[in-house]
């Protein structure tokens, strides 16, 4: 063991760190890469909005809950999670369309993610969660919560309805209910 | 031999003892969350469940077993006594209280808020109460391992602090700015809400204060397996250290970079930007190298082991190492499982990917791979090593401990791989039941049931462990008998001031945290920060 010399082993060490670093240095321009080509971000708008009276402020009211085509032609979900259901329950969104989900919360953590898509994102009372996705498959999508939020946690679940384009047919007023099944 | 064997064993048996009663508590868990009928099949009871086993594995074994190894290796390390054995027993004895109280609280039904709180939700005070004894236990424990370090290195100026000590000291300093997240969380935010003082929490500020402990904590757990790969199992293998320096490096790298990465469990929260995401997942990524360091160094000590065993060629050493050996072969298993979880955890790092698998069955495998397979297994393996010298007689015999760890290590890949695939499928987390009678849910159940079954092995191996360390009668008594932990290669006769001490490192850790943590927590007090109204989990 002896004639395993000290600087021997200095360098050996120095080589294996440059392969470390420059391993590490190529995940992070990989993620790099997807941040600013693609766009692939984690939800970070920090918008607040008082969660005491979050169903009787302006954007989360009963009425305004749902999917509607804005003036601009742009399609917003509005939901509200609470213990322990999503209001509504499902929403109708159209296929290959870039839409956008907005959550809030009027009383604790909650959290959701929608099966075989990318949407995921926790909701956090005080905040609106907003996420911007294309749906690439029609069906009823999962989109249970996925935070502890109380006892009742595990009976918290909604459907995201995508229906091809074609057949997204918003009302006069820009609004697209679920038909009842 | 060290000293204070009764307080040595006295944590020790402590964290063990909670650590079955846990395993028990997960198993029972898997099976409610399966497609089998299971007994007490209620929410409630599932996350009191959860609770308690979080409670017990994160908090109770790990901060236990820390300090009994770390009080053992004060003593053979540095070869005196503890300074002070009866602060010790003081640290000792607030912790248990904390315990009892604890735990006292989730079988009252009363604190079912999992281990990770979720505030504005809230539990009975004596819950954090409770955890909060154990952490002020936890903190004499660090001023006893600070105190110790000081005074050798009064006694022996210019001496290397031994590397085992080290390390105990760097995770100790850790520990204290870990723990500053959390206690501030509690004391400011929980306790004045729980005693009815607030009706209102900040949610954002307390995710954020949380996230400053929860990823340095995990790295807290960890130290013990680290400071085993460096100073315990180059021994065991009949070889040495490669580089005392490099352990030094790497314990001094994950100082720094385990503490101002937390805002990476925050990916998918909205009360942060992406910026401050970007920054902390850039020294996410910082925290892999130690890791990939210590890969590299124990491989080659190991390497150098077996080719002074006779092993021949490219791969002939890794067959000629003593395999038959608990410390080798817990080391062997724990860097296997390392990879995959490591892997695992790159991916979770990676802020565009995480929104895939975030609170996904995909994570609570990741984690379990990384606390039972690598945290955990080692935990067993220091405990088998150690035994000896602290009780005056061998743990059960060596084919038994090796059965123990293999089942281990079996039990913990058959049921971490489902749970990696479910979590893809988007299996999500903290659920007491699923609806398999739903098509897009119902081809999960026999993958779910195969895990439940790696469950029982690993379950079986906890009752075994603690069977292994129980004396017995009959049992011959070794010889008095001290420890010795593993020589470098070129044992340092000097080190660089800034490897025998943490002035420096500790002045890096504040800027750090300035530049990762000052505007995340700053922005909570500009504006009119949103406060939600406290839930109590039993409607109070």
């Amino acid at each position: 063991m002896s004639e395993a010399d000290e600087r021997a082993i200095v360098r050996s060490e120095i080589r294996w760190a440059v392969v470390a670093i420059a391993a590490v240095s190529v995940i992070m321009l990989a993620v790099i890469f997807a941040a600013i080509a693609m766009h692939i971000n984690p939800p970070s708008n920090v918008e607040r909005i008082n969660p005491q009276d979050l169903h009787l402020s302006a954007e989360f009211t009963e009425a305004n809950l749902g999917t509607k085509v804005e003036a601009n032609g742009q399609i917003t979900a509005r939901i509200v999670a609470t213990q322990f259901a999503f209001v509504p329950r499902c929403v109708v969104l159209p296929a290959d369309r870039p839409v956008t989900l907005r959550f809030s919360s009027p009383d604790v953590i909650h959290g959701l993610l929608v099966s075989g898509t990318n949407v995921n994102t926790m909701v956090v009372p005080g905040y609106v969660s907003q996420v911007h996705t294309v749906l690439r498959k029609t069906g009823d999508l999962l989109m249970p919560c996925h935070e502890y939020c109380g006892l009742g946690h595990s009976e918290m679940s909604g459907t995201i309805r995508v229906v091809p384009s074609a057949q997204f047919r918003p009302g006069p007023d820009g609004r697209v209910a679920c038909a009842a099944k | 031999m060290p000293q204070n064997r009764r307080l040595i064993l006295a944590h020790l048996w402590v964290a063990f003892s909670v650590f079955v009663l846990a395993a028990a508590l997960g198993v029972w868990q898997m099976w409610v969350r399966s497609p089998l009928a299971a007994p007490q099949d209620t929410p409630a009871r599932y996350y009191q469940s959860v609770t308690g086993h979080g409670v017990s594995m994160a908090y109770v074994l790990t901060t236990f077993f820390i300090m009994g190894f770390g009080y053992f290796t004060a003593e053979t390390a540095l070869k005196t006594p503890l300074p002070s054995a009866r602060w010790a027993w003081a640290g000792f004895w607030t912790a248990l209280a904390g315990v009892a109280m604890t735990v006292a609280a989730i079988l009252s039904g009363q604190a079912s808020v999992l281990y990770t709180f979720y505030p504005p939700m809230t539990a009975t005070p004596w819950f954090y109460v409770g955890l909060v004894l154990v952490v002020v236990g936890s903190w004499i424990w660090v001023a006893v391992m600070l105190v110790a370090m000081a005074r050798f290195k009064r006694a022996n100026p210019g001496a290397p602090v031994p590397l085992a000590m080290y390390a105990t000291v760097a995770n100790a300093i850790m520990w204290l700015w870990t723990t500053a997240g959390v206690s501030a969380e509690i004391l400011f935010q929980i306790l004045p809400a729980v005693f009815g003082w607030t009706q209102t929490i900040d949610v954002g500020l307390s995710r954020t204060l949380f996230s400053w402990t929860l990823h340095a904590i995990v790295y807290f757990w960890l130290f013990p397996a680290y400071i085993a790969f460096y100073t315990m199992a180059p021994r065991a293998a009949g070889g040495r250290l490669y580089s005392d320096t490099m352990g030094r490096l790497s314990f001094v790298l994950f100082l720094l970079y385990s503490l101002p990465v937390g805002m990476h469990h925050l990916f998918m929260d909205p009360e942060h930007s992406t910026g401050f995401k970007f920054i902390q997942m850039s020294l996410t990524a910082l925290v892999s190298i130690p890791t990939l360091l210590t890969v590299f160094t124990i491989s080659a000590s190991m390497e150098l082991a077996g080719r002074l065993r006779g092993g021949k060629g490219l791969f002939g050493w890794i067959k000629a190492l003593p395999w038959e050996r608990p410390m080798v072969l817990a080391t062997g298993l724990a860097f296997f499982m390392l990879w995959f979880g490591g892997g695992g955890g790159l991916i979770n790092m990676s802020y565009g990917m995480n929104a895939m698998v975030h609170n996904t069955a995909w994570v609570t495998a990741h984690f379990h791979l990384i606390f039972g397979g690598t945290v955990v297994i080692m935990y067993f393996a220091i405990a088998y090593e150690i035994w000896p010298s602290l009780t005056g007689r061998a743990p059960l015999s060596v084919a038994t401990q090796r059965l123990q760890l293999w089942l281990w290590a079996i039990g913990m890949m058959v049921m971490t791989l489902p749970w990696h695939y479910l979590g893809l499928q988007g299996q999500w987390r903290r659920v007491a039941s699923f609806n398999y009678a739903d098509p897009r849910i119902g081809p999960w159940g026999p993958l779910v049931i195969v895990s439940l079954a790696g469950g029982v092995l690993l379950l079986v191996s906890a009752v075994m462990f603690v069977m292994n360390l129980l004396p017995r009668r009959a049992q011959v008594r070794l010889p008095e008998q001290g420890y010795s932990f593993a020589l470098a290669v070129h044992p340092p006769q000097r080190v660089p001031a800034a490897l025998n001490g943490f002035t420096v490192w500790n002045v890096l850790v504040a800027i750090l945290m300035l530049v990762a943590y000052g505007f995340p927590i700053l922005q909570f007090f500009i504006g009119n920060s949103p406060q939600a109204v406290i839930h109590p989990l039993t409607g109070g």
